[in-house]
């Protein structure tokens, strides 16, 4: 195999070569401590102040409004579990909806065994959360809601500034799962009314390892790791150096390259769903049409499983994912797509496209076109399919 | 993650396919949790499987179990084909994920049901056979609707 085709971009992306560039003498030439005093290492600390404003400049937001974390789960679960214990005197009800990533889903039932009350919200068959059920859940005694921008799965951007003008008239806190979005669709934090922001250095383009926290100045929340004064004395460590600036010199490229970047993933993105939905038959978009992360393509395909899908698809030196049960480590298929409605059977046999920048057309047609001859093979061995054609000859 | 013995029956799986007017037919498992296997036996008159073929909705390890289980039990009595283990299968293979090991299972059940339908069809008793329990019915599956 010396073809590799990559459309896993939501799983994770290549560290861009500038990004690996600018962090490598932060390895073993300024290795210094940033809480040193010499110059030799506080020189490090300058450079983290930059990186800070940079991605503060990003989001419309102030440096000292960005808490650097370990990564996406990190900040969801800091998010959560602070504000939760912060606000805990104003009232115990969090919401939250059925298609969180596990970091917010996991921490939301961590906190339900604490005694906090949690709602989770429906979507429709789009992803769509339901602003009027948003405002019905919401109680005197309701401290957060905590939706994410877009999804994972199936990559439906939510109506983010209605939510947090919802949360803002409410006087709830609003934090929101960006990982997916942040670097791939414009953010503005006041003009959202965002309170907390999650997001994740090696889903645009920076090192796996490194992330951070939004937390709008005045919301109260506390530290997470206690120990040294570093962020603020909210985020305890030894600062991550390499992976914080690797982190600022890939939101600085994904800021400067977003509308073309977008604007190229996106018109390869439509492409491909378009090919597949004319040449597939039997095959099923998952998430909203239009209002769907740039690079994210995710179908079902009725009467297969989406393991074997995969497997087949690496042989040719393609790499997606499925939200298949087998590919869980589960029985259950993925809880995006039951969310959305997706039968069980219908779910397992899911299949997410996730493209890059440097994706290219003759890419998208060899993919397609392996697609095809995957599913007509794997439908011909397919209890399930022999028993739709037979019903349809009936 | 599979062996290479599981990588090649997935990638070139034996007797897939199906067989009309099969002497048994077995289905098991169920979509919901994305594992349907279905076996044909073609028996002849003494009792010797003289074809197998089989069709799989599931993941890698599902169609290798499918497809090694029906090499182990071809051109066997329907008594030698009953004494195939799920542990036999998984051997076989040259070992699968523990995750995966119900796939084997799944394999060994459904040429049990497709034994029990010949017999039922027969009117025959096959000692040593209990009635497959995880068979699938057509009005359990999910509507066709899309």
């Amino acid at each position: 195999m010396d073809r590799l085709i990559y459309l896993d971009n939501a799983a994770t992306t290549k560290t861009a070569p500038e990004v690996v560039d600018a962090m490598l003498p932060y390895f073993s030439e300024y290795y210094g401590n940033p809480s040193s005093v010499y110059s030799f290492a506080s020189q490090n600390k300058d450079e983290i102040i930059k990186q800070r404003e940079i991605i503060a400049g990003a989001l419309g937001a102030k440096s000292n409004e960005i808490y650097f974390t370990a990564g996406g789960s990190e900040s969801d679960n800091w998010a959560l579990k602070a504000a939760a214990e912060a606000y805990r005197n104003k009232g115990n009800h969090i919401i939250t909806t059925k298609i969180e990533h596990h970091a917010v889903l996991h921490t939301a039932e961590y906190l339900e065994n604490q005694g906090f009350e949690i709602t989770y919200l429906d979507v429709d068959e789009n992803g769509v959360v339901k602003l009027d059920e948003l405002k019905a859940a919401v109680r005197p005694e309701t401290i957060l809601i905590s939706i994410m921008f877009a999804n994972n799965e199936i990559g439906t951007i939510q109506p983010v500034k209605e939510i947090g003008e919802i949360a803002k008239e409410n006087g709830i806190l609003f934090h929101t799962d960006a990982v997916q979005a942040f670097g791939h669709v414009p953010i503005d934090v006041d003009e959202l009314h965002i309170d907390m922001l999650s997001a994740s250095g090696h889903k645009l383009n920076g090192p796996k390892g490194i992330g951070f926290l939004y937390i709008r100045k005045g919301v109260k929340i506390r530290s997470f790791i206690h120990g040294g004064a570093q962020e603020r004395k909210r985020r305890a460590g030894t600062e991550n150096v390499p992976g914080i600036i690797g982190l600022g010199a890939a939101v600085k490229r994904a800021v400067c390259t977003m509308s073309e970047r977008s604007g190229k993933e996106k018109e390869l993105r439509d492409y491909m769903i378009d090919r597949i939905e004319h040449e597939i038959p039997y095959a099923k978009l998952n998430g909203h049409r239009t209002n769907r992360l740039p690079n994210n393509v995710n179908f079902s395909f009725r009467f297969i499983e989406g393991e074997s899908l995969l497997i087949m698809l690496d042989m040719k030196g393609i790499c997606a994912s499925s939200g298949s049960a087998c590919t869980s480590g589960s029985l259950d298929p993925s809880h995006v797509l039951l969310a959305i409605g997706l039968p069980h059977e219908i779910a397992h046999g899911s299949l997410r496209l996730s493209l890059s920048d440097e994706t290219t057309k003759e890419e998208i047609d060899y993919v397609v076109d392996s697609l095809k001859e995957i599913v007509d093979r794997l439908r011909g061995m397919s209890p399930l399919y022999e028993d739709f054609i037979k019903k349809q000859n009936k | 993650m599979y062996t290479e013995k599981v990588m090649d029956h997935f990638q070139n799986p034996r007797n897939v396919g199906e067989i009309e007017n099969a002497s048994g037919v077995g289905t098991v498992g169920n979509a919901k949790c994305g594992d349907i296997m279905r076996i044909y036996l073609d028996i002849d008159e003494n009792q010797i499987i003289r074809d197998v073929k089989f069709k799989t909705f599931g993941c890698g390890a599902a169609v290798a179990t499918s497809s090694m289980a029906t090499e182990l039990v071809k051109g066997k009595s329907i008594y030698d084909a009953l004494s195939v283990t799920n542990k036999a299968v998984v051997e076989a293979l040259d070992g699968l994920p523990p995750v995966k090991v119900h796939c084997s299972l799944l394999a060994e059940e459904a040429i049990h049901a497709a034994l029990w339908d010949y017999a039922e069809k027969h009117d025959i008793k096959i000692k040593g056979l209990e009635k497959p329990k995880s068979d699938i019915h057509e009005d359990e599956e999910e509507d066709d609707e899309y």
